[in-house]
């Protein structure tokens, strides 16, 4: 993070001095600075680029890491011979052997603990989760044994170690099996966070957190694992990685900033696509993919210039991952704020299993679009 | 190095939480004469003894309670957190250490090589669900575990009988066998720790050990020991039954060594800790700067790019 970056204070210092902002000038006219609509991409070739499932991107991730070091290891429930709950481990026991692809008991704190111990001893476990859900088991051993130890020993015992698994919302599985952990795990010391919303994503994030000699917690979506997405050459490769700590701007836009993460950053995409049919106005949608650290440059960047800023996610509302963003924006962003920031979360409610009352749970792609006319007074 | 750890406690220089294992060092000291240094340990919060088995010197021990910059674990860790090659701490959620130590039995088969992985629990944290976890993992698996229950008699103030439906610890692998052994008898100690690294060398997996021990002082420092259980029961098991005096016993029956000869050991170790504790004393605190204070929560070079501190001026930035 580049140190022009400056807690909220001294920015309004800044600001007072040079008085650059006129009051009255419309944010929609006079800040259009970038074209709107414009995909990022970083690949010049679109020859080479595949369509690739999410799924097939985190088994091609996993296979290629189990490829090139004999230290990385997966092991958790029916991931072997059963092919991962999700499919997401299909063939990698045919491929790499039951040595290197482990079926655990069901016993998840017994197996995060027990990988811990072969992460702290040098190897680099992939510990899967069927749901994250099935990881509260599991997460005094996340929490007190794999991100803590490292600092407790003085910097002696690393713990290189991948947990992953589906996180968040899931159609039609009632409360137990609903819930978003980003904000649990996002707010612990030692712990790095992804979330990936599309297979590069996917594959880059994971390949990342392998690599990371740090623990890292991967919280990927079920529903995700069927969608495809283009992936570029690049991302095809077995080097390829995407550095944390980094968002991606999915969709750029001058008028709103809209920071989202998983599932979400597809329905924020539709909803801006939505906005600019029916008011024109051109929103710019931000993929976090890393939860901690979390990207609070590209953030601000955008809302210096959109002045305008929305948080989107699907977890419980208090104390989430909106939360965080919009104190953040607050901190360091308030006086480029010609609005109120806001979020759209999931609802303050156990997951109801009743489809009605599901899709009152969640933010859906109106939802976003609801906030953001509201937002920007349309 | 105990009694100065309580010594220290008592003069207020030691803070929070300091659990002592009085009374309990054949444990220790027989398992680390019974294996390797390639071999693995790790332990609960009561772990002194072991980090000094391991490798960790007195001075360093004594200097991590103080809170010292060249502590053991650099002032970070405190008394319940004490890492050494070989020597997986030091870990305070009673019980956690156990499916973690069939881990480090797990990557010992994983890599191969005759190793083992001795995994100490007490007799409280021996009624933990992941403690069981980790038995059918390491059963199923055929791991190089050695788990061994120190039964001190008390998982804090709860004694054994009031805790555990089964008292018989070494029982209560099920389908992993047990040996109870006598955890006051140093040689006993040695002795079945060396026949269980045998065991799991002929590729047997793992066993479940049972030290039946005793500890002369409280849980921790701020318990004095005596509200559930009598002075006179403390006073017979140090009489009767005291590792130390044992083994004093032994030398002197066997011929090994002469009364005056021991007395000048017990002396030169008197001496030597004191020397040791001194020099723990001198030693620097860890300057209360953001460098040191955020330092190793990532492994270096793999850090984010900066870390939040209470408030936005505090926030430390690695690449100044």
């Amino acid at each position: 993070m580049s140190r022009y970056l400056r807690p909220a204070a001294r920015l309004a210092a800044t600001a007072r001095t040079s008085a650059l902002r006129p009051a009255t000038a419309s944010p929609f006219l006079s800040r259009a600075a970038v074209i709107p609509g414009v995909q990022r991409r970083t690949y010049a070739d679109a020859s080479g680029v595949k369509e690739y499932t999410v799924r097939d991107a985190l088994n091609e991730a996993l296979a290629e890491e189990l490829e090139q070091n004999d230290k990385v290891f997966i092991l958790g429930e029916e991931v072997a011979q059963y092919n991962g709950a999700y499919k997401v481990t299909k063939n990698l026991l045919d491929r790499f052997g039951e040595k290197r692809v482990i079926d655990t008991p069901i016993t998840e704190s017994g197996f995060a603990g027990l990988a811990i111990g072969a992460a702290l001893s040098g190897l680099h476990p992939v510990c899967e989760f069927m749901t994250w859900n099935f990881a509260m088991q599991a997460i005094d051993q996340i929490v007190n044994s794999a991100a803590k130890t490292l600092y407790m020993s003085g910097g002696i015992q690393p713990c290189n170690i991948t947990f992953r698994g589906p996180n968040g919302f899931a159609a039609g599985v009632g409360a137990q099996h609903s819930q978003d952990f980003s904000a649990w795990y996002g707010s612990i010391p030692g712990l790095k966070v992804v979330s990936p919303w599309s297979a590069e994503d996917a594959k880059g994030l994971l390949k990342a957190a392998i690599r990371d000699p740090n623990p890292v917690v991967v919280l990927e979506n079920e529903l995700m694992y069927g969608q495809s997405f283009p992936m570029s050459a690049e991302a095809q490769k077995d080097d390829f990685v995407i550095p944390f700590g980094k968002a991606k701007i999915e969709r750029s836009g001058k008028d709103l900033t809209l920071v989202t993460l998983s599932r979400c950053v597809g329905q924020s995409l539709v909803a801006a696509e939505n906005l600019k049919k029916k008011y024109g106005v051109d929103v710019e949608v931000i993929n976090l993919r890393s939860i901690k650290p979390l990207d609070i440059e590209t953030i601000i960047k955008s809302l210096k210039k959109t002045h305008r800023l929305m948080a989107v996610e699907s977890g419980f509302p208090a104390f989430g991952v909106s939360a965080e963003i919009l104190a953040l924006t607050m901190e360091y962003g308030f006086d480029y704020l010609d609005a109120p920031a806001a979020r759209v979360t999931g609802a303050d409610v156990p997951t109801p299993y009743a489809q009605g009352l599901e899709e009152m749970s969640f933010p859906t792609e109106g939802t976003i679009e609801q906030q953001a006319v509201k937002l920007l007074r349309l | 190095m105990e009694m100065a750890a309580d010594r220290l406690y008592k003069e207020k220089k030691i803070r929070g939480f300091c659990h002592l294992s009085t009374g309990q060092e054949a444990v220790a000291v027989g398992i680390e004469h019974a294996i390797n240094k390639s071999d693995d340990v790790i332990t609960s919060y009561r772990c002194h003894g072991f980090a000094y088995m391991r490798g960790g010197t007195v001075r360093s021990i004594i200097g991590e309670l103080l809170g010292r910059r060249e502590g053991i674990a650099y002032g970070k860790g405190g008394s319940m957190h004490m890492f050494a090659k070989g020597f997986y701490g030091g870990n305070g959620i009673v019980g956690a250490q156990v499916p973690v130590g069939a881990g480090l039995a797990f990557a010992q088969k994983y890599t191969g090589g005759k190793k083992a992985t001795v995994i100490l629990y007490g007799d409280g944290a021996s009624n933990q669900g992941q403690v069981f976890e980790a038995f059918n993992m390491a059963k199923l698996w055929k791991l190089p575990a050695l788990f061994g229950c120190e039964n001190n008699k008390y998982g804090m103030g709860t004694s054994a009988a009031r805790s555990s439906a089964l008292t018989d610890y070494y029982k209560r692998g099920q389908y992993i066998p047990g040996l109870k052994v006598n955890g006051m008898d140093v040689l006993a100690v040695k002795a079945a720790v060396q026949y269980g690294k045998q065991w799991t060398e002929e590729d047997n997996g793992p066993l479940v050990l049972e030290y039946v021990t005793y500890r002369y002082g409280g849980h921790s420092m701020s318990d004095p020991g005596t509200t559930y259980r009598t002075r006179e029961e403390i006073q017979r098991m140090r009489s009767t039954n005291d590792p130390i005096a044992g083994l004093k016993q032994h030398i002197l029956d066997w011929g090994v060594a002469q009364e005056d000869e021991l007395k000048n050991i017990d002396k030169e170790a008197r001496s030597f800790v004191n020397e040791e504790v001194a020099a723990a004393e001198a030693m620097a605190v860890p300057e209360a700067t953001p460098k040191i204070l955020y330092e190793d929560i990532y492994v270096r070079g793999s850090e984010p790019d900066f870390i939040r501190g209470r408030i936005l001026d505090e926030n430390y930035y690695f690449k100044q």
